[in-house]
């Protein structure tokens, strides 16, 4: 059995995420707790809507219910990158070489690490953010599609179209696909390298009994793994088209406790799958083996993160009851 | 499907209501007086609210229609978002107030509290409250259908403005209110000054609590008429409202405990009618699209009566606003309470029939376009033998 040492917060804990060596813990109350020689704590918002890490520049990029956009290093330090007087920031997402970008309303902002500006305006509600792997190239979700605009360059996006609402976006690592989660219980891809002219290749990827909040790629964006139903859902994205005819694997099945948060390893296809009642697991993909990681605990798992030698799993809580396994002990 | 632990969902009042009906006016005394809670607002614009209150969102209404081929079927997306991010912190506040535009649709705002599970499992539409400004409501309803939703759909009415019209005037809006939407309670009000425990804590989408509160929100002997706080008007005066809307009824003996403010002198034993039927005849001032029809039959065979609800609400669900009912089953000792909104319906046992108490079912549709003979005769056919 793993080892854990805890951490006890009094709030909705929205994001675990190690920068560097040190765990951090970003909490909905604004504070942004980490473990670093002892628990450090910084007051960054007044309520805090959305975390992610920044891998460019090693530090989390935090969104609050203030309108303020902030990045913090790893020491603590925290600079303010924006500010929008009354709006909530629920939507943030880094890029390539200290990029940032972050969302109100119908408008994404793209700041750029010389500090310029651009805004894109949507015709609806910016719902997710995701920037591309190799490029400037930002992909905002909204109603009825995603819109991918190149940051560097102006000129019109380019739409892809699909009915619905879409409140989550992610890139594959290769930047060969996009992949939605969607206001029902879905996601929708749309695989980008097809030829010019040709038609644009839709994936419909459904079946799951609550809307999917969490994605995570595997090492070299083989698998996308994804929460929302009682067990991993786990695509295979390996092949020129995706998961198209392909079934999915489906890891570390419980009867009808939902899975809320999935990580992949660093390095390795092994998955940390987190539930809805505080349980984690560890499943390895080649022989679907899996490990006790946590037991249940006090509310859903809303966030894992891997250390970059993928020996420790930091996991943030619903409930403010964080902690730190160690998978080696 | 979780297991978390079960907390007590946090109620949400949605206040709907024409530009310059009010709405701000009201909600700045929710902020402001001492009632002991506190409140979270979204608003669509920060706009005159003076109050300097962190817990006001301000959020685009972004109607979402999901995509399973069902028109009606919309939420507001804006909605799940902030609902969401507010509760994460639940100790900030005690409830959570919906402030819409004068032109929004009540329902999507509405469905959201229904058909998004994680904000179903947090919140809890406590109701929907109208507010009419008793003078512009005539213009309203002839130039705008929103301001006729925004009634029918409500499970309060507050007639706003009272001041600012004749008796008589304000006479012919309730009964205009009343034509539209025989089953929400209507309060009136002036500079948008009514208790506040008639607007929050209503409980009016819960079923258990619903029916409860106000048990004759489905009767037709229910009075068509409510009292402000200054009521002081002369009850037997009333029948020329009651006749130009289709009552046909008796004023001469009858007692009925109609909603009246802390103040009302008016004389309770000599305001008297019986059964008289809201057959959603209009007031000539209104441009009414909207009816109701309220059905009333014996006990239901359940077998019957719930492919028939449903098939209803599958063919006529784009057409229904709202509805609500009691239903006697035969051989259940419950009594079974059913509402709706659009092709939404849900059901549930709410409490023993009393002794006394007349085991009948009774379902009212408030809609467009509803046939009302085929509503009565294939209900009446959904009646357990005898």
């Amino acid at each position: 059995m793993p080892t854990i040492a805890p951490l006890d917060l009094d709030s909705h804990v929205v994001t675990a995420q190690f920068i560097g060596s040190v765990p951090f813990f970003a909490a909905a109350d604004g504070h942004v707790h980490r473990l670093d020689q002892g628990l450090k704590t910084e007051k960054v918002h007044e309520g805090l809507l959305s975390a992610a890490h920044d891998a460019a520049t090693n530090s989390l990029i935090t969104g609050g219910e203030d309108g303020r956009v902030c990045r913090i290093r790893p020491d603590g330090g925290v600079t303010e990158l924006a500010h929008v007087a009354r709006k909530w920031i629920s939507v943030v997402a880094p890029g390539p070489s200290g990029a940032v970008a972050f969302a109100h309303g119908k408008v994404a902002t793209a700041i750029t690490a010389d500090g310029k500006r651009t805004e894109f305006t949507e015709e609806r509600t910016v719902e997710a953010l995701a920037f591309a792997p190799k490029g400037l190239r930002l992909a905002a979700a909204r109603y009825n599609g995603v819109s991918l605009h190149w940051v560097a360059t102006p000129g019109q996006p380019v739409d892809l179209e699909w009915k619905g609402a879409h409140t989550g976006v992610t890139f594959s690592p290769d930047g060969r696909f996009v992949v939605t989660t969607m206001q029902e219980n879905a996601l929708h891809g749309w695989k980008l390298d097809t030829k010019p002219g040709s038609d644009t290749r839709h994936m419909r990827m459904t079946g799951y009994p609550a809307k999917v909040k969490s994605t995570s790629w595997s090492v070299k964006g083989k698998w996308l793994a994804t929460s929302g139903a009682p067990a991993a859902i786990v695509w295979p994205f390996s092949s020129k088209d995706g998961p198209m005819g392909k079934a999915p694997l489906e890891l570390g099945t419980r009867a009808n406790i939902l899975v809320t948060s999935v990580a992949f390893h660093p390095a390795e296809e092994v998955l940390a799958i987190g539930f809805i009642d505080g349980m984690i697991l560890g499943v390895r993909l080649s022989d679907q083996k899996e490990a006790l990681l946590r037991r249940p605990g006090k509310g859903a798992i809303t966030a894992m993160s891997w250390s970059l030698n993928g020996k420790l799993v930091a996991f943030a809580s619903e409930a403010g009851d964080c902690g730190v396994i160690d998978i080696t002990a | 499907m979780s297991e978390a632990a079960p907390s007590k969902p946090t109620p949400v009042t949605v206040l709907t209501g024409y530009l310059g009906a009010g709405k701000t006016t009201l909600l700045n005394r929710i902020l402001t007086e001492s009632h002991g809670k506190k409140y979270a607002v979204i608003v669509n614009e920060f706009g005159e609210i003076g109050i300097d209150n962190d817990l006001i969102v301000e959020s685009d209404e972004e109607i979402y229609e999901m995509n399973n081929g069902c028109v009606c079927c919309t939420v507001r997306g804006d909605l799940i978002r902030v609902v969401e991010g507010l509760m994460r912190r639940p100790g900030r506040f005690d409830g959570i107030i919906v402030e819409t535009t004068g032109l929004a649709d009540p329902v999507p705002v509405a469905q959201t509290f229904f058909m998004d599970d994680d904000v179903r499992a947090k919140t809890e539409l406590d109701a929907v409250v109208a507010l009419v400004d008793a003078r512009h409501l005539p213009l309203r309803l002839k130039d705008s259908r929103e301001a006729e939703d925004q009634i029918a759909f409500a499970d309060v009415v507050i007639v706003n403005k009272t001041d600012l019209v004749t008796p008589e005037e304000l006479a012919r809006i309730e009964a205009t209110v009343r034509a539209i939407n025989p089953s929400a309670r209507i309060h009136r009000a002036e500079r948008s000054k009514v208790e506040l425990s008639k607007v929050l804590n209503q409980g009016a989408f819960n079923l258990e609590r619903a029916l409860e509160n106000d048990p004759h929100f489905l009767d037709h002997d229910h009075p068509d008429h409510v009292c402000g706080p200054d009521c002081d008007h002369d009850h037997h005066h009333h029948d020329h409202d009651h006749h130009a809307h289709g009552h046909d009824h008796d004023h001469h003996h009858h007692n009925h405990d109609h909603a009246c403010g802390p103040d009302c002198t008016h004389d309770h034993h000599h305001h008297d009618h019986h059964d008289h039927g809201h057959k959603g005849e209009v007031s000539p001032i209104h441009d009414v699209t909207v009816t109701s029809i309220s059905l009333r039959g014996g006990e239901m065979n359940p077998d019957r009566f719930f492919p028939w609800i449903q098939k209803v609400t599958q063919t006529d669900g784009p057409n229904i606003l709202r509805l609500k009912g009691i239903i006697s089953f035969k051989g259940d000792d419950e009594r079974y309470v059913v509402q709706g909104v659009h092709m939404i319906v849900e059901g549930d046992h709410q409490r023993p029939w009393k002794d006394g108490e007349k085991r009948e079912s009774r379902l009212v549709f408030i809609g467009r376009n509803l046939d009302r003979e085929k509503l009565e005769k294939s209900f009446k056919a959904c009646e357990a033998a005898a």
